[in-house]
């Protein structure tokens, strides 16, 4: 019996010939991501042993910039730990600078067929580019930067072939947000992504695909490398990789396929996202004070050019606000430059530095007492953007831009033209 | 064996409920404080040390903060759900916080009522039913990690991180 691409990814790391569901396995890791909350006072434990300083990355994302003192002392903390151990891949406030995810995705530190972790749920966003990436929490990453090494449990897999294409103003947050609503929890399994649809999905649209995957709770979610990947890393990097595929009698716990073309918009109700979707034309009408476009699931280039599309010309709803928050620099400079970032401007949207920011109700547009909301981030829990009264919807940035808008839940496809036209 | 009183929660039971992201400026002690504030207020002003908290499925979904590690600190004798998140589950092991599997032991207990676990022999009893439960397993090797206060007693035995200054 053959390997998925999870079991061979994780067997080549653990120095294994074969790795099956339930297995656990000690890996190597190819590479250790900190981002800055690791470095907060009340979390910091003070490292003296690094296992090797080329394979750390450094990134500060959370609190950027340092909103209040306790941020700023965790940056200095971070500083202070690059330079001791010479650490040279530290992503600091200014040019290059981004949420950790989508640096690792534009800088191409997450290789295909390696294992990156990072204390950060939202690591697996790594497996877009045939990467084993996991969120391990920050008492495994301060183990894994000491000894390059941790543990996976592995899990069985599921594999979704994707087939056909979206339509205009229908996103992969949707296709996610479908796959929430159909097949639900994804409890200790893995997931692959295949197929020939694949191929008429950006990277960008793949990782927001992927970076969901998270709150599918799933273990690793994995997209088979395809021409695409390898062209988009080999403009980015020398460093030699080894793409996995799985094996063709790979046994998988099931095994869907999932035409795009019939894709259609949805929004998550608040608190949970499981099982908790519908299409947009059944909350219409629903009306808004926030909507936030951004995050390491929907920061990305393709995000706010959509999300400018649908504004051009309009502008946002009175009594509501809209926040666009790019998911890296050198995103906002593109965005910039492509014009998107004027329009957003032009339509009254806030545009922000790249930053986690609301979406984590960290800082800027943190949510008040029984405001709503309508978000294109990674989650709608109860309390997480702000005031535990708020009410929290999630959505694609295309549909977050028309609700703004149009001040209530609206389909893209309203400002989007015939094609879209729900 | 850990013998305690129950306190229920329902599923989908997120970190952001037990450790709100402003929360994590704060300083390790002053953290617990905010655990359920924001659906159950209060309640860190009842819970008692050696209290069992019992979960539905996906308990500590999301971000991967160091929510396990209040819970520890408000002295919670263990945590049971119907079904842990991995993520939550690494930092259970990585903190020290003794967190169980136990598919149906939300639908077996009552709050208030008590909880009689035994980790050795994996089973869950309600003393107050009879009905005993069993608890899925965990691999030998994080099994003794998660009993013996986690990951940094081991790193600081090492010389690979710093030992607490007090």
């Amino acid at each position: 019996m053959g390997m998925t691409i999870a079991e061979k990814i994780l067997a080549r790391a653990g120095g294994l010939t074969k790795v099956s569901p339930g297995d656990l396995v000690v890996a190597d890791v190819d590479t250790v991501m900190f981002n800055d909350t690791t470095f907060y006072p009340g979390t910091w434990r003070e490292i003296l042993h690094v296992f090797d300083p080329a394979k750390i990355v450094v990134v500060f994302d959370h609190r950027v910039p340092a909103p209040d003192r306790a941020c700023a002392q965790m940056h200095v903390t971070g500083r202070e730990f690059c330079r001791r151990f010479g650490i040279t891949r530290l992503h600091d406030v200014g040019y290059d600078q981004g949420i950790s995810h989508v640096i690792v995705a534009q800088n191409a530190y997450a290789l295909p067929g390696t294992i990156i972790v990072c204390s950060d749920s939202h690591t697996g966003a790594a497996g877009a580019f045939n990467c084993a990436g996991r969120g391990i929490g920050v008492p495994d990453v301060v183990h894994a930067a000491t000894t390059g090494k941790t543990w996976f449990q592995a899990g069985a897999t599921v594999r979704y072939d994707l087939i056909g294409a979206l339509r205009p103003g229908v996103a992969t947050k949707d296709v996610f947000l479908h796959i929430a609503q159909t097949y639900g929890d994804h409890y200790t399994f893995n997931i692959e992504y295949g197929g020939p649809g694949v191929s008429g999905l950006s990277l960008d649209a793949r990782r927001t695909l992927r970076t969901m995957g998270t709150e599918l709770n799933a273990e690793f979610s994995i997209f088979e490398p395809d021409d695409v990947l390898l062209a988009y890393m080999h403009e980015r990097t020398t460093a030699p990789f080894e793409p996995r595929y799985p094996d063709a009698d790979a046994r998988y716990e099931a095994k869907h396929s999932i035409d795009l073309d019939r894709i259609e918009p949805f929004v998550a109700l608040p608190d949970s996202i499981i099982r908790n979707a519908r299409p947009v034309s059944e909350l219409t009408g629903e009306r808004i004070h926030h909507a936030f476009i951004g995050s390491c699931a929907n920061g990305n280039l393709d995000d706010l050019a959509i999300a400018a599309r649908v504004v051009a010309g309009r502008r946002v709803a009175p009594g509501v606000r809209l926040l666009v928050t790019p998911g890296s620099q050198a995103t906002y400079r593109q965005a910039l430059e492509a014009g998107y970032v004027a329009t957003l401007l032009d339509a009254g949207a806030v545009v922000t530095n790249a930053t986690c920011g609301a979406c984590g109700g960290g800082h800027m547009g943190v949510l008040g007492p029984n405001e709503t909301c309508i978000t294109a981030s990674t989650r709608n829990f109860k309390g997480r953007m702000g005031d535990p009264s708020a009410r929290i919807y999630m959505a694609s940035p295309a549909t977050v831009a028309a609700s703004a808008i149009a001040g209530t839940i609206t389909h893209p496809g309203t400002f989007l033209g015939a094609e879209a036209t729900p | 064996m850990i013998s305690g009183r129950v306190w229920k929660f329902g599923d989908n039971i997120s970190t952001d409920l037990m450790l709100p992201g402003p929360a994590l400026a704060l300083v390790e002690k002053e953290q617990m404080r905010w655990v359920f504030q924001a659906n159950r207020p209060g309640w860190v002003d009842e819970v008692r040390p050696g209290d069992i908290v019992i979960g539905g499925r996906s308990y500590g979904i999301g971000s991967g903060r160091p929510a396990a590690r209040s819970m520890r600190n408000l002295g919670i004798g263990c945590l049971i759900a119907d079904s842990i998140n991995r993520l939550f589950f690494r930092n259970c092991v990585g903190y020290g916080l003794i967190a169980l599997s136990c598919p149906g032991v939300s639908a077996a207990f009552e709050e208030g009522q008590i909880a009689e676990v035994s980790v050795a022999a994996r089973t869950v009893r309600n003393q107050t039913t009879g009905q005993t439960l069993s608890i899925n397993p965990i691999p030998e090797r994080l099994a003794k990690l998660m009993l013996s206060g986690g990951i940094y007693p081991l790193l600081e035995r090492e010389g690979f991180i710093a030992p607490l200054v007090a």
